[in-house]
């Protein structure tokens, strides 16, 4: 995309800020690094915004934005709406932010080219079908099929807290990202049951999941706290690791944009997010529709009362079937 | 094919107050004896199935025949268990572990410096009652120890009544601040080392906080004092004591294999990462 | 030399899993593979480099190491860790191989892990030759030809067949016992060598300069000032650790139910906040410090301490998984670099 270099470039040499977080060219075509740039010689050579630059930046600035002077951030729309969440949870220091909006047409990387079935992946021309070349030939294949997963059910296109905008403001979309969420609702108990055993017990316990996470800010995480008495790095039953990912959702429910950063980094390719979607999608039908990060105003339904808000009975009653 | 790893069962069968915040325990084996030879500076896994294992230097010495002990302070959740234990109690136990103290080589004939703080004492007990039993192979023994206060001096009662009465061994004790029933020196360690101008010819063996130890060293070095003379004991986490969990690495070295006992020159080739 | 043809693979599993428990690389519902426990009609995955690494058979993620039962003040020892039975991993490739060379030096050195040693001994390394190696592979760096993987027997394919030499005794009598493979000579997988060889030169990694490592290094390279940068995007997670073959620091933890303790040991991440965390402090108090330990003992305290031998096979698992694409490729062209 255009202009996103030239804006990096821009704003650091004009001493709007002193720090500049985008990301970082890698090793290959598809390797991006989130990175902080104090120098434009830096930036000349090695900042680049394209399809690969699919980590979201935000949670960075719980620490940059803490350091003395300005940084400028890029944000996706996605990204954007976990910097509106982490503003409003007070962990980042707005004023020491600027924050460019760049429009996004959806991310791919490594992995989700090669599950398409590419090997020994070389380079990449093309935007919208990309003509791969690999050390095994040439493969041409649509964008599309290779977006990441949080891209396959982008909820929206729309750059929620900015102080300027790359390309175009966009709109909310009808990803239908609930559709995967309606499937499992529509299984019994014991399908569900079995269907997140066998996911979750796939978990290794690296805390990609977690450390990614914008809404795992938490400066101890009680699962590292040797003291708190849960600690652990491993499976002491074959619940164990169930707990982990369930206490985690539960701690960021209302809190998660669906940023789908968890399922994005998980090694063993855990659809981590259908848990989160799974309560936002409850909180939608139980309080009405809530987007976390969207604004700064509106007040997280879990941390709200309403004399409308549902009696537990018909939360209760809502039970594991979703109905 | 013996599993390092399988501890073996102790029994406590006596347990001494000698702080506020520390107790020393006797162990012996299920069969009542000594559960395994050492060398002063050695370590020992200690464990209370269902809360914990850790890593303790052993206090009592080599020539103990009969038992070992350990001077271990209260600061975390093993220690706490143990500090609540009666005698009695069984507890696990494997080793021993590291180095140890060259006591039968490079000390061998030397004058030697003790120099200890707080429950840094611990590991020096084991090595000072070691060379009083081999009293003809060192030089003169000088002990300097500190502590915050007179009540916080490990195994008081032993340094008074029977270190102190012994020919060739100076013990000078120090406290951080007054108080009413002390007529001894008070002053942070490292000052009063310098005070004592002791002789730069002495083997040092320091054990103690990480702070005591640093400026303990400068001064050291100011009186001129030879690294390659200077021993200390170190401590940080670990799991295996074999050298395998990775945990006590700091540079190619595992404290608890290569360690405990380091002589600063050989500190100085570690990254600065303890 | 022996062959087999591949349509008939199956049944060649069949007969070696008669015998002992068979894993091979196998794919998930994504697509990914795992060494998964063979069972009737499970397809080899063409995709050799499986998620996690081969290490598993011989150090698992968690792993009982003895139990206790306490009754008042009495303690008794019971059980002393799982059963191993024979079983065999197929379809390692030479890195992973390589790996074991590396981890045997941790876990076999005096005193020996038994727990590691029981599972080295029951374990028959069946390799297989990688036949498409991935632009992340660099394996060669490290001097490893993935033409010819160590192994208690090698495989390859080439053409219509599966090739099979017997390397060592184990590898030996588990051939003699398997009639289903029969007599060739070795033709085909001279040329199958070959070819391997024609890709790792192609390879875009495959001749990194570690002229800045090795023992002897740490003076150099532990005040570097690159490693800020280099660790700075670094989430704190374990992925690396966990995925990659030679990464074997563990943590031995205890489950209490009522009074029979269960003592584990299980993997842990030099990465992770509490590594090194005591009661007295923290010797590593930022990612920075965690991310170098990590590198600094593949690239120089391991070699400083087995005859150079660094502890890195070049599998690229890491360059794969980390979620922010850092990995020892880039630490070792940075710091090579600016040395140079």
């Amino acid at each position: 995309m255009q202009g996103v270099k030239e804006k990096a470039l821009e704003l650091l040499s004009s001493g709007k800020v002193q720090r500049v977080l985008g990301w970082k060219t890698g090793e290959f075509f598809y390797d991006l690094t989130p990175a902080v740039f104090e120098s434009t010689a830096e930036i000349e050579s090695d900042f680049v915004y394209n399809v690969f630059s699919g980590a979201n930046l935000s949670k960075y600035l719980i620490k940059e934005s803490k350091k003395e002077g300005k940084i400028a951030v890029f944000l996706k729309p996605c990204d954007s709406f976990s910097f509106v969440q982490l503003q409003k949870e007070h962990r980042i220091n707005r004023e020491n932010i600027y924050a460019v909006g760049v429009q996004c047409d959806g991310k791919c990387d490594g992995e989700s080219l090669r599950a398409l079935g590419l090997e020994g992946l070389l380079s990449v021309d093309g935007e919208e079908t990309l003509t791969v070349h690999t050390l095994y030939g040439d493969k041409t294949i649509e964008k599309k099929d290779a977006l990441l997963g949080k891209c396959k059910t982008c909820k929206s296109k729309k750059i929620a807290s900015f102080d300027e905008i790359i390309g175009e403001q966009g709109e909310d979309l009808e990803s239908g990202r609930f559709e995967e969420i309606k499937k499992l609702e529509a299984m019994t108990p014991d399908e569900r049951f079995s269907f997140w055993q066998g996911e979750l017990s796939k978990c290794i316990r690296c805390n990609a999941c977690r450390n990614v996470c914008p809404a795992c800010s938490c400066e101890k995480c009680v699962f590292d706290n040797p003291a708190s008495g849960v600690q652990n790095k491993a499976v002491a039953d074959s619940f164990e690791e169930k707990l982990f990912h369930i206490i985690r959702a539960f701690h960021v429910t209302a809190r998660c944009t669906d940023c789908g950063e968890c399922s994005r980094v998980c090694p063993q390719n855990i659809p981590l997010h259908l848990l989160n979607r799974k309560f936002i999608k409850d909180i939608n039908e139980l309080y009405g529709t809530y987007q976390a990060g969207a604004d700064m105003q509106s007040r997280p339904p879990l941390m709200d009362f309403s004399f409308d808000d549902p009696e537990c009975s018909e939360v209760l009653a809502k039970g594991g079937n979703g109905k | 094919m013996r599993e390092p790893l399988i501890p073996m069962i102790g029994v406590v069968t006596d347990i001494r107050v000698d702080t506020p915040d520390v107790k020393t325990f006797r162990v012996v084996g299920l069969d009542g004896k000594k559960p395994f030879i050492h060398i002063p500076g050695q370590c020992a896994m200690l464990s209370v199935p269902g809360i914990g294992e850790a890593l303790f230097s052993i206090t009592s010495s080599p020539t103990d025949e009969e038992y070992l002990e350990f001077s271990i302070k209260k600061c975390g959740c093993v220690t706490e268990w143990l500090h609540a234990m009666e005698p009695g109690q069984q507890i696990t136990i494997r080793g021993p572990y590291g180095n140890g103290f060259p006591v039968d080589t490079d000390f061998a004939g030397k004058d030697l410096l003790f120099i200890g703080g707080g429950i840094g004492l611990a590991p020096l007990h084991s090595v000072i009652n070691y060379c009083r039993a081999n009293r003809s192979k060192y030089g003169k023994i000088d002990i300097v120890y500190g502590s915050r206060s007179k009540q916080d001096l490990v195994d008081f009662e032993e340094i008074l009544n029977v270190w102190c009465k012994e020919d060739g061994i100076n013990v000078h004790l120090t406290i951080d601040n007054p108080q009413p029933d002390w007529d001894g020196h008070v002053g942070f360690v490292p000052s009063f080392v310098k005070e004592l101008n002791p002789d730069t010819s002495k083997t040092v063996v320091m054990c103690g906080p990480p702070i005591m130890i640093k400026f303990t060293l400068d001064g050291l070095m100011e009186l001129g004092f030879e690294r390659t003379n200077i021993y200390t004991t170190m401590e940080l986490r670990m799991k295996c004591a074999l050298g395998k969990c990775g945990r006590c690495n700091i540079g190619n070295k595992y404290v608890c294999k290569d360690g405990p006992v380091f002589r600063f020159d050989q500190l100085d080739e570690l990254p600065d990462e303890y | 030399m022996k062959r087999i043809a591949l349509t008939e693979l199956n049944s060649l599993f069949a007969s070696i899993n008669e015998r002992m428990n068979l894993f091979i690389p196998a794919n998930d519902e994504s697509g990914q593979s795992h060494f998964t426990k063979w069972h009737d009609g499970l397809p080899l995955s063409r995709n050799l480099n499986t998620v996690r690494s081969a290490k598993d058979a011989f150090f698992p993620q968690v792993e009982n190491l003895m139990g206790f039962k306490v009754n008042g003040k009495q303690i008794e020892l019971t059980g002393m860790g799982d059963e191993v039975e024979d079983f065999a991993f197929f379809g390692v490739r030479a890195c992973d191989a390589k790996s074991f060379e590396i981890l045997d030096r941790v876990f076999l050195m005096e005193p020996a892990d038994t727990y590691c040693e029981k599972r080295r001994n029951n374990c028959t390394v069946i390799s297989l030759a990688c036949s498409r190696p991935s632009e992340t592979c660099f394996c060669t760096t490290f001097g490893i030809d993935p033409a010819s993987p160590k192994g208690d027997v090698t495989c390859w394919i080439k053409g219509d067949f599966l090739y099979w030499e017997p390397n060592t005794d184990k590898g030996n009598e588990l051939t003699n016992v398997l009639s289903v493979l029969s007599d060739c000579d070795d033709t085909e997988v001279n040329s199958a060598k070959e070819e391997i060889h024609q890709i790792t030169e192609r390879l875009p990694l495959k001749e990194l300069n570690l002229s800045s490592f090795g023992p002897g290094k740490t003076k150099a390279l532990f005040d570097r000032p690159e490693w800020k940068t280099l660790s700075e995007a670094c989430l704190g997670c374990g992925t690396c650790t966990f995925v990659c073959p030679t990464c074997q620091c563990y943590d031995i933890e205890e489950f209490a139910n009522g009074d029979s303790v269960k003592r584990f040991r299980c993997w842990d991440s030099c990465m992770y906040s509490d590594f090194t965390m005591m009661s007295a402090g923290q010797p590593r108090p930022t990612q920075t410090e965690r991310f170098r330990q990590r590198f600094m003992h593949k690239l120089v305290y391991f070699p400083d301490n087995n005859d150079g031998t660094y502890s890195c096979v070049g599998c690229g698992r890491c360059l794969r998984k980390c979620p922010v694409h850092l990995n020892i490729v880039k630490v070792i062209k940075t710091l090579e670099e600016v040395a140079e």
